[in-house]
């Protein structure tokens, strides 16, 4: 990590479904005095879709981003959404694996006047806070104490693979050791990486409805009070149809948050700019277990 | 009182009964070397991503760690084998390459290190191409919808995505979306404006650079 912190990528979700993701990132990172500088007039990552339409426009797409970030000097992009930083992770591997994909990128980095992007290196915050500030320094900096339910870390699909620098894909750790740093209990959740649909919910509803609901159901059985994750879309997918389960007699409402927010509430982070009142299941809850009044937990 | 005994007798009827099941089943599924394509398969297994498909051991691993294989109507096992024969039309008409999510379980837990999910990417392009792709599925749809807006925006806005996706595959999804995108607007997580690059044009052109090369 540079002095000058990251460039930050903050994708089309963060901007829209997952706002509260953005707001207790940047909240987290001001509290722990880590400068962030968003990437210049990014474009869209292309998710999963454009790697379906045509494969040279998929590629392209991040190397546009990534020729941004050498371009503004900055050699460490960060991507909290784990579509964007797969992505981009990909983009690195494969423009450097295969030739007929690399052909395709320089002439459309060429073609439009954009900068070569080697070095360049793209970074998940989870990764960052677990090894730039890590668990000790994490928690000698937590001022309030966990009063919320036990937490089931679910990590998801694409940040933890099929690479495995975010954490590792079999049974990752580094999100369970950060809530426990900042004073929450977390559960063992055997279902932690498996995928959550993505938008399915949106295309074949009751498949992506049904996926979610194994996902929630385990968690609770196992204890958990709460659901937290490190993706906007499984953060959206687990938080946004629990009515609809309900509506049909499942007896599930529990928060779904970003680990952001519960690491810069518990950092002494601004109560109002951490995107509390965007959760739409679990209210109640939320409302009780998160309060602005500072106890230390470690004295 | 031996009429009342349900004995060989009727053993032997369900055992037939199963079997005539099992025959229908069969004669469904059933392939024909003369039905196969050698030569697309050949060079499908020269993509990217696709290269070590000839090295399958039909294990099942991939089938059994895809949250989505019960829904498929080819497990991905059987994806690799159709492809890996050559069976063309069967692997791009399926509705298991759409609902591949991506979530590269499969790829990770392989013994031979197939990049089954790159393989699934390949399928779907393939569909796109050749316009396979079942007629009015919401995925590829979507996809498609999703493609044509980067590309003249930039980036994303989930409104006309979603919009452009039910009008052309199936309109009653919308239905489904109601709670959803009310709870969603109350707590400020649709966007009504419409994000857009500042240089949109230098996108484009980078774009269509790429499919100058062959």
């Amino acid at each position: 990590m540079s002095a000058n912190g990251f460039l930050y990528f903050p994708g089309c979700s963060l901007r829209a479904t997952g706002a509260a993701y953005e707001e207790s990132l940047l909240e987290l990172f001001r509290v722990l005095a880590i400068p962030l500088t968003e990437l210049d007039d990014w474009n869209c990552c292309g998710a999963t879709s454009y790697m379906a339409v045509d494969e040279g426009s998929a590629f392209l797409l991040s190397s546009r981003n990534l020729s941004i970030a050498a371009e503004m000097g900055g050699h460490e992009i960060m991507a909290p959404c784990a579509a964007c930083y797969l992505v981009l992770r990909k983009t690195l591997d494969y423009v450097e694996h295969y030739p007929e994909i690399r052909a395709k990128v320089e002439a459309g980095l060429r073609a439009a006047e954009l900068k070569a992007f080697t070095g360049v290196k793209v970074r998940h915050p989870l990764e960052i806070l677990y090894n730039e500030v890590g668990v000790k320094a994490l928690k000698q900096k937590t001022t309030r104490k966990w009063k919320g339910g036990k937490i089931a870390c679910y990590y998801g699909c694409q940040a933890v693979r099929p690479y495995d620098e975010v954490d590792r894909p079999h049974n990752p750790m580094r999100m369970d050791e950060l809530m426990n740093a900042a004073g929450a209990p977390t559960i063992d959740y055997a279902l932690k990486t498996k995928c959550c649909g993505g938008s399915l919910t949106g295309t074949i509803h009751e498949v992506g409805v049904n996926l979610n609901e194994i996902l929630l159901r385990e968690a609770v059985r196992k204890g958990a009070g709460c659901i937290v994750t490190i993706c906007p879309l499984c953060q959206f997918n687990l938080d946004t149809y629990q009515g609809e389960m309900r509506a049909r007699g499942v007896a599930i409402d529990i928060p779904v948050l970003y680990f952001t927010q519960v690491l810069a509430w518990a950092l002494g982070g601004d109560i109002g700019k951490i995107g509390l009142k965007r959760s739409i299941s679990g209210r109640a809850a939320i409302e009780k277990w998160f309060s602005s009044e500072e106890a230390p937990a470690y004295a | 009182m031996w009429m009342h005994h349900p004995g060989p007798g009727a053993a032997t009827s369900a055992v037939r009964q199963k079997a005539e099941i099992k025959m229908t089943q069969i004669a469904r599924t059933m392939k024909y070397q003369r039905e196969a394509d050698p030569e697309w398969s050949a060079r499908i297994r020269q993509l990217p991503g696709c290269e070590r498909v000839s090295s399958c051991i039909q294990c099942g691993t991939c089938s059994g760690t895809c949250p989505l294989s019960i829904y498929m109507d080819y497990t991905p096992r059987r994806v690799i084998s159709l492809i890996r024969e050559g069976f063309k039309d069967d692997v791009l008409a399926s509705k298991t390459i759409w609902l591949c999510a991506s979530c590269y379980s499969c790829t990770v837990e392989c013994p031979q290190q197939i990049h089954i999910t790159d393989v699934m990417y390949s399928m779907k392009r393939e569909a796109i191409q050749e316009k396979k792709y079942p007629s009015r599925f919401p995925i590829p749809v979507l996809a498609r919808e999703f493609y044509a807006i980067v590309r003249s925006r930039g980036r994303n806005s989930e409104i006309p995505v979603v919009l452009r996706m039910a009008l052309k595959s199936n309109p009653f999804i919308l239905l489904t979306m109601m709670k959803s995108g009310w709870d969603l607007f109350r707590t400020g997580r649709i966007s009504l404006k419409f994000e857009k690059i500042r240089k949109i044009r230098q996108l484009q052109k980078a774009l269509d650079a790429t499919k100058e090369v062959a």
